[in-house]
């Protein structure tokens, strides 16, 4: 089943000339609205007339996270705030958060992609989906939830966590699909067995995105669970869930081009790469309205490929992740940035900015070890001083990262110092 | 009165400690007494040691960092009564014991003592009798 034939099939050239009209629309429109990149492009001597086609769309300059929270909270929006019925945000690296919005038409857009994604799974309107991403600030929970109502499938938000809750509406409510983070699948399906319930479940397939997973991970849960199971990728910045998702043939995930014209640079030259190379995946709405972007880099590492799948659909597929151009690590669903620690280290106080990441999956869940030196600020002759200075570290580690760390003393001057770029992070988790 | 105990922080794996005794045994400082408390993680060596200043720097060049801590050497004649006796004058001074350990000191034996107020408990002790050991008597017990 494919939800948008006419969109999702399209030929190269319907898609490149839908996308040059939208494209030039969209730079029109951003031009007279946004005075970010008005001034930008301003800067480079560039009109909104310079672009034509899709072709031009290089001559466009970059935008990046920092573009975002430079104009925290809402001053890249493009519509006046009226127009704008929600907002989502994520953890920024000093505090301040990303903030995303969407007018009337982006939510129907936002619904109608992840409702391909779910078409391309199988979900249909006899399904029951249970939702088991975060609601909230978080676009996961919402971004699924409505996509699941736009195919008219039942939807039951559950949220995160409470597992025993989880298992039992599963069982009772009869759930056929779930849409989670893999690693919580992972160790819903350890519950599931533990609980015997794997038998007495009618789930058939999961839609798991958020953070990075393997093909050895996939088929590990389809093998024990019985089910097949999807990738579903976006990113806050330019939607939430739902820029992008993969069919039951598992070629990569195909890109709804129709809204977000997918480009692969080289990180260090920014410069356009050959298809089929590895490089940044950047981006650029064409059809947003509340927040459009010129070419956002993600960070994330990959490949395009434009030739057709043996399911039908047409538009471009991102090979899969090969990790980051830039430090952040993705734990539990989360993003988390090295430089959080630091600064909530150096908030602290008495303690040295000193710190390394140990990450891991344990029994299928990541789990986050900051290692901090005890240094001579630290009154380290009484264990009780010892453990509240722990317990200070942890609580605001929390605060400041959105996820629980275990916090973990060790001898002062052990941590390598920084000579060129220090070592910060050791992630134990095999994931590629 | 005032005894400069070392503290050191070490993390529980193997040959730490053996680490920080090679140290101070090359130097030649002698350690008189030692408490070590611990918790999974991490433990906290607590010596005291011939020479206090001469073992804080021969740890810190061996990349080992200790905190100097007052504490306070007090005499208990082995009766019954006595440790109870020196207790009651430290909460009557309105102190709280952090923690103690034994220091060995042939047929009496005397406890290292670390106290919230040091110096009040040190007066009160004084006064109802109980002996102390100075820092240069501490230092210089050896077999």
């Amino acid at each position: 089943m494919i939800w948008n034939e006419t969109k999702e099939c399209m030929s190269r050239d319907e898609i490149q000339t839908l996308q040059s009209a939208r494209l030039v629309k969209m730079v029109n429109r951003v031009y007279h609205n946004v005075e970010f990149y008005r001034k930008k492009m301003q800067q480079m001597g560039l009109e909104p007339g310079d672009i034509q086609g899709i072709e031009d769309i290089t001559k466009l300059p970059y935008t990046t996270k920092d573009d975002l929270r430079d104009n925290y909270p809402f001053g890249l929006f493009a519509v006046p705030e009226s127009e704008i019925v929600r907002v989502h945000a994520s953890s920024g690296t000093t505090g301040k958060a990303t903030v995303v919005g969407y007018t009337r038409r982006d939510i129907e857009m936002w619904s109608e992609c992840v409702a391909r994604v779910l078409t391309m799974g199988g979900v249909g309107r006899n399904d029951k989906v249970q939702i088991s991403y975060g609601y909230g600030l978080f676009t996961g929970g919402l971004g699924a939830h409505y996509g699941a109502e736009n195919v008219g499938a039942m939807v039951i938000p559950l949220s995160t966590g409470n597992t025993k809750k989880q298992i039992t509406l599963m069982e009772d409510f009869g759930v056929t699909t779930i849409c989670c983070t893999p690693s919580y699948l992972m160790y819903l399906t350890e519950a599931l067995e533990d609980a015997g319930k794997v038998d007495k479940i009618k789930l058939k397939s999961a839609i798991c995105g958020a953070e990075p997973w393997t093909d050895g991970m996939r088929n590990e849960i389809e093998r024990r669970l019985g089910i097949t199971a999807y990738d579903i990728y976006g990113l806050s910045e330019i939607l939430g869930p739902g820029v992008a998702g993969d069919c039951e043939h598992h070629t990569g995930l195909h890109v709804y081009e129709d809204h977000f014209v997918p480009e692969i640079i080289d990180p260090k030259t920014l410069q356009p790469v050959k298809e089929g190379t590895v490089g940044e995946l950047v981006f650029t709405t064409i059809t947003k309205e509340a927040l459009p972007l010129f070419r956002y880099r993600t960070k994330d590492l990959t490949s395009i490929s434009y030739d057709k799948c043996p399911c039908g659909r047409t538009m471009a597929r991102l090979s899969r992740f090969q990790g980051r151009s830039d430090d952040m690590l993705i734990i539990r669903g989360v993003n988390v940035f090295p430089s959080q620690v630091e600064a909530a280290l150096l908030e602290l106080g008495g303690v040295t900015p000193n710190y390394l990441l140990v990450v891991d999956r344990i029994n299928n869940l990541d789990t986050l070890e900051v290692q901090v030196e005890a240094d001579d600020n630290f009154n380290f002759d009484e264990i009780r001083e010892l453990e509240n200075m722990t317990k200070k570290i942890t609580r605001t580690l929390e605060q400041a990262l959105g996820i629980a760390a275990h916090v973990k003393l060790v001898e002062p001057k052990t941590l390598a110092r920084s000579e060129g770029k220090a070592k910060r992070v050791i992630d134990n988790r095999k994931l590629l | 009165m005032l005894i400069k105990q070392l503290s050191v922080f070490i993390e529980n794996r193997e040959g730490r400690l053996l680490e920080v005794t090679d140290v101070l045994a090359k130097h030649d400082v002698n350690i008189v007494t030692l408490s070590l408390a611990d918790t999974s993680e991490y433990g906290i060596l607590r010596i005291i040691v011939s020479d206090p200043e001469k073992g804080r720097e021969v740890l810190k060049e061996a990349g080992i960092s200790a905190k100097f801590t007052e504490v306070i050497a007090v005499q208990v004649p082995n009766k019954s009564g006595e440790l109870q006796h020196i207790l009651k004058v430290v909460s009557d001074a309105g102190s709280n014991i952090e923690y103690m350990y034994v220091l060995s000191t042939g047929i009496n034996s005397s406890v290292i003592v670390k106290v919230t107020d040091t110096l009040p408990v040190i007066e009160a002790l004084k006064k109802s009798g109980v002996t102390m050991y100075t820092a240069e008597e501490v230092y210089r017990f050896q077999a």
